[in-house]
């Protein structure tokens, strides 16, 4: 490759394009903490699905007809016809909820080590942008198998608008193109779903890396590294993006996938919440399903919709739930960044808010009782409180002592010994003689380590919770 | 702390209820056995292409997937004058079939997977004798269903018996006269039945689970190789 007529080539390109600035501002000279953990992955799995949605999305499109009497039999025809449908079939479905999956984990990530905090306020901006235009997209995704959930979930939805005082009526007519989900409705909602919103989509997520490589990434310790450089101006506890995080993620890339790979080949269903049951009958506008639920995503937000008694309060209740979470740099106004430095006060409420959002979800899924009505609401406050009063409780926050260096992370190396050692606290040994005379030796749970360890578990985390 | 743990449980105590149906039966089905798919597509035919197509197939298919010759399929398992191209489409006029039952009976290439396996199994097997209803029959599963029973030759007549009488909640269902196959004999009908139907609803379904291995086996080894070189290149790291 170093024969002159190459080295002319790529000249030729350098004096017209940046590709060595590219390059290096964004990888190669990108200074990363070096102690990103575990949740650090779902970046660049975000990245990875959006490519499987594009890629897949695309093919799908080749063979679809965004025709109300053509759309069921088309999806079919792909799943049968179409050579290797059925697999880009369902890396498209798994893949929209696997997006659900890595972001929530990415945005959850932001929450313990306040990856929104001053200077990032506007990566989380631009991040939640992306939140937004994923549910649209999936939503309208939704309605294009025009099965009878695709049907009567868009139609519930949509008829959210019309509890809009004075406008309501107008503007879910606009928005369904006719007076319920049609033809029509089909037609716009491939429109977006294809073009529009992808291609906002791409935009956001460029901006979304422009500011963060702008301010530079947050680390599990919620320190600046770039506070502390060395003679060569380069962060001490940096590291270069590639090929360092590059080799890593490509591990994080192999994980993903083999989940990803399991469900997609063994489960793509997954017991109706990738797929519903009854999205594999053909969507009848004269026949109302008995229970209308949503995919797993939205079911948290549903299940806050649900809770409030008035239909327009509800909906306001639900945009609200989504709103709050734009104004948590404003909201949590504390320095420390880390959940590893903050106090008690604020991982009970962080632990509060994670089972109001997966309690939530539960019974976002389940049909409408007088209980389940009463738990959703009371956990639709919970929801709330926990951002809404959050200048107020992390007032009495205690904080531990910020360290002006990263700490080392552990590796898997490093925890093996302590894995054997749990294992053998334990476990005992017991010699066994077969009926044929050999002895053999046995590791069998040993109850009093057992129970020793079990203690010991809950007290690390009523510590942790400290 | 405590309390917190012990609200929450709670919570979800108070939110679980229990909703009473007839417990559904396993359907005890193998993708892989041909000659049990190739029996269900026979039933099928006989006993339900009448009045339920199954669109989405194609006789041809039928022939690659269960490893048979064309001249097989169109003598066993196609109607006569059907060609090896046509999908399974039923004969019966849409019109008529509304004056007959009520109602178009549905498509059934997707029933398998909008309804499950275990649940067609348990249908098939639940209908009893009514005299109040039109055809004679009612279903203990899918209550007041359209369809009469079919396969009451092969299997006789079940009867309910009531856990309670007054609002007609039914615990089991007995033979009460035998039919032309013995229980056994029926269960195996119904067996390749609900078989070729799960077949029918994903044709691609156990290409699929046989693929899943190599993909997954070749991820790991990816990974482990995609780790080694992490840990080469995190060497010089602290």
């Amino acid at each position: 490759m170093n024969s002159p007529r190459f080295n002319n080539f790529v000249n030729w390109i350098l004096a017209r394009f940046p590709l060595t600035k590219v390059w290096n501002e964004h990888l190669a000279k990108y200074y990363t903490p070096k102690n990103f953990n575990f949740w650090y992955f779902f970046g660049s799995l975000a990245l990875l699905v959006l490519v499987i949605q594009f890629a897949t999305g695309i093919m799908l499109t080749i063979n679809y007809k965004p025709d109300s009497a053509l759309a069921f039999d088309s999806v079919e025809y792909i799943m049968r016809d179409v050579d290797w449908g059925w697999l880009i079939r369902y890396m498209h479905s798994t893949g929209a909820s696997a997006f659900f999956i890595v972001v929530y984990l990415h945005m959850f990530r932001g929450l313990l080590y306040g990856s929104f905090k001053k200077p990032r306020e506007l990566v989380w901006i631009f991040g939640m942008l992306i939140y937004v235009c994923l549910m649209a997209e999936s939503f309208m995704g939704y309605l294009l198998p025009w099965g009878q959930m695709s049907y009567w979930g868009a139609q519930v939805i949509i008829s959210l608008f019309s509890a809009i005082p004075i406008v309501g009526e107008d503007l879910s007519l606009w928005i369904r193109g006719d007076y319920v989900v049609a033809d029509a409705t089909l037609n716009r909602f491939f429109a977006f779903h294809v073009a529009a919103i992808p291609l906002v989509l791409v935009l956001l997520v460029f901006l979304h890396i422009v500011a963060l490589h702008q301010v530079g990434s947050n680390n599990p310790d919620g320190i600046e590294i770039k506070e502390n450089k060395g003679p060569d101006g380069i962060p001490v506890d940096g590291i270069p993006f590639h090929p360092y995080y590059t080799v890593k993620d490509i591990v994080g890339i192999c994980v993903f996938l083999f989940f990803f790979s399991v469900v997609l080949f063994y489960m793509p269903e997954l017991e109706g919440y990738f797929l519903e049951h009854a999205n594999f009958i053909p969507a009848d506008p004269l026949q109302t399903p008995e229970h209308i639920a949503p995919l797993w995503y939205f079911t948290p937000f549903y299940a806050i919709l649900r809770a409030v008694p008035d239909k327009f309060a509800g909906v306001l209740a639900m945009g609200g739930a989504i709103f709050v979470l734009f104004l948590l740099p404003w909201l949590d106004t504390v320095k420390v960044k880390s959940i590893r430095y903050r106090g008690g006060i604020y991982k009970k409420a962080l632990f509060l808010f994670v089972i109001s959002f997966f309690g939530l979800g539960y019974l976002g899924m389940q049909a409408p009782t007088p209980n389940a009505t009463i738990a959703a609401r009371l956990l639709t406050v919970v929801y709330f409180s926990f951002f809404l009063l959050m200048p107020i409780y992390t007032r009495w926050e205690k904080f531990k002592a910020v360290p002006k260096r990263l700490t080392s992370n552990s590796s898997i190396g490093d925890q093996l010994p302590l894995i054997k050692q749990a294992v053998a606290d334990i476990t005992q040994d017991t010699v066994v003689t077969t009926k044929s005379g050999k002895t053999i030796h046995l590791k069998t749970p040993n109850p009093s380590g057992l129970r020793s360890a079990s203690v010991d578990l809950a007290k690390k985390m009523k510590d942790s919770l400290d | 702390m405590k309390t917190l743990l012990t609200v929450i449980f709670s919570l979800f105590a108070f939110t679980c209820s229990a909703s009473g149906k007839i417990e559904l039966m396993h359907a005890n089905i193998d993708l892989s056995d041909n000659v049990s798919l190739k029996r269900g597509a026979e039933h099928y035919v006989t006993y339900c292409l009448g009045c339920h197509s199954a669109k989405h197939i194609r006789y041809l298919r039928i022939a690659e997937d269960f490893e048979l010759t064309e001249d097989v399929v169109l003598k066993d398992i196609a109607p006569v004058g059907a060609s090896i191209y046509d999908p399974m489409l039923s004969a019966m006029d849409k019109h008529d079939s509304k004056y007959w039952f009520g109602n178009v009976p549905p498509d059934l290439s997707l029933i398998a997977r909008s309804r499950g396996s275990d649940w067609l199994y348990t249908y098939l097997k639940s209908f009893y004798r009514d005299t109040t209803k039109t055809h004679g029959t009612n279903n203990a599963l899918f209550k007041d269903v359209g369809m009469p029973n079919v396969l009451w030759k092969l299997q006789g007549e079940q009867v309910p018996h009531y856990s309670d009488e007054k609002n007609q909640v039914i615990s089991s269902l007995s033979l009460a006269r035998p039919g032309e196959l013995s229980p056994d004999e029926f269960d195996t009908v119904i067996t390749d039945l609900v078989n070729f139907l799960d077949y029918v609803g994903e044709p691609a379904k156990l290409k699929r689970q046989q693929m899943g291995k190599y993909v997954l086996f070749f991820i790991l080894i990816l990974g482990f190789i995609a780790y080694l070189l992490k840990k080469e290149y995190w060497k010089d790291i602290h």
